[in-house]
């Protein structure tokens, strides 16, 4: 197998990239060594080197502990439980969540032989017993994997002095009830809350 | 190769960026497994949960192919239940039984019934945990392991039928089973009459019966145990029974 075979062939394995469309990448990279090619390199090699778990909430960094685990302006009384590293990306885009996260590493699948043990719920429980943290936000996702593994994680932290939320359900910003699903119309009506009158 | 059939969601494994290998269990074609193209969108994944009953179009070339699943949406069970850890844990075993249990392209019209039955029990406390436990002995039934609960392995009785023998499966009436009682399997009266239901420590010792002849005859001979939501459903009851007492009920 040539060089180019072996790049296409480590490019397809990309998420979202398919044979043809990983072609086109390796092509674009080698005909662009320096702009291109050089700088992917080094940061991919970088990266390799440079980032690793950190030990405090499972997020991905360049630092152990990472960025937010040392952010001092972080509340530290709140921890958000999230399935994925992805799923930290997504809640720090939102700029929404000013505390603390703690990655799982997956969710309960009978499917995939996922168990308790192969997720990071020990050090959850062991972070949800120190006296600083108040509040647990569980932002596992709305599947029957996602709620069995918050509701797992429920009974773990029973006797943890802490409050235990999770995100709402329902209609997304900018939704319309005609294109809406009937399980997320229902969990919507489930959730609705009184809105205040007046000025 | 073409068919349509009603069936139920019991597993989905990611393909790739937007697709999902789906296993079914259908009302004439067994548990099947097939592609399905787009589950990940934005309108399939919401409804293609396990435990959604839909209506599928299974096509390939050739029979042993994987195939692809084409569906219309039935009833979804999912959303109604994720906020209520023991129905969410049923839905969760009951799927992962059946998975783990049937064996592929058998027809099972008496599984695949008693499924749709325990997922509509689902929505009262009062009656799923007894449910339950009649789907897997249903399900033991239909894998040629049933139990004989007519009468007694012993005497022939049918009264005061309390155990069943773990090396026969048959019923032992109360006085036949005294002396070796401590080595029989509890058997919950609901069990006898066809629509009772049982209490929360009735469908304990229902499920701890089911899955001692599940586990013997159908996991072990597969080199595993009892699925881990299974466990989980026990092991919740168990603790339901233990904080309220024998309470008539297994709420959530």
């Amino acid at each position: 197998m040539s060089d180019i075979d072996r790049l296409i062939q480590s490019l397809a394995k990309l998420p979202g990239l398919g044979p043809r469309s990983a072609r086109r990448a390796a092509l674009y990279m080698l005909e662009r060594r320096e702009s291109v090619l050089a700088p992917l390199i080094a940061a991919l090699s970088a990266a390799a080197e440079g980032v690793r778990t950190c030990s405090t909430c499972g997020n991905l960094d360049s630092t152990d502990p990472c960025s937010i685990c040392a952010d001092p302006r972080r509340d530290p009384t709140i921890l958000c439980v999230v399935e994925d590293v992805a799923d930290v990306w997504a809640l720090e885009r939102a700029n929404a969540f000013r505390g603390r996260y703690h990655v799982l590493g997956g969710a309960l699948s009978a499917l995939d032989g996922v168990g308790p043990e192969d997720l990071n719920i020990a050090g959850l429980v062991g972070r949800a017993r120190a006296p600083a943290v108040a509040e647990v936000v569980l932002a596992t996702s709305l599947t029957v994997d996602g709620q069995t593994t918050a509701h797992y994680i429920i009974d773990r932290l029973e006797g943890c002095e802490v409050t235990v939320s999770a995100l709402a359900h329902g209609i997304p910003l900018g939704g319309e009830l005609d294109y809406m699903d009937d399980g997320t119309l229902s969990a919507a009506l489930k959730a609705r809350r009184p809105l205040p009158r007046g000025l | 190769m073409e068919w349509t059939d009603d069936a139920i969601i019991l597993s989905l494994r990611r393909h790739g960026e937007s697709s999902a290998v789906v296993s079914l269990l259908t009302r004439d074609h067994g548990r099947h497994v097939g592609l399905v193209r787009g589950a990940r969108s934005r309108r399939a994944r919401g409804f293609l949960q396990p435990g959604s009953v839909i209506r599928a179009v299974w096509r390939a070339r050739l029979a042993d192919h994987l195939g692809t699943v084409s569906w219309e949406p039935g009833v979804q069970r999912a959303s109604e239940l994720l906020e209520h850890p023991a129905r969410l844990a049923a839905l969760a075993s009951a799927c992962a039984v059946a998975e783990a249990a049937l064996p592929e392209r058998e027809p099972q019209a008496a599984v695949f019934a008693g499924m749709l039955a325990l997922l509509a029990s689902l929505a009262d406390d009062a009656v799923w945990p007894s449910a339950a436990v009649k789907w897997e002995l249903g399900l033991l039934q239909a894998l040629g392991y049933g139990l004989d609960l007519s009468a007694c392995a012993a005497t022939g009785s049918c009264d005061d039928l309390v155990y069943v023998s773990p090396r026969s499966g048959r019923a032992v009436s109360r006085v036949a089973g005294a002396p070796y009682h401590d080595r029989l399997l509890a058997l919950p009266p609901f069990l006898l009459a066809p629509g009772a239901t049982g209490t929360a420590a009735d469908a304990v010792a229902g499920l701890a019966l089911t899955g001692y002849f599940l586990e013997r005859n159908v996991f072990r001979m597969r080199g595993h145990g009892l699925p881990a939501a299974r466990l989980r459903l026990l092991d919740r009851l168990r603790r339901a029974t233990s904080s309220q007492g024998d309470a008539p009920t297994a709420a959530s």
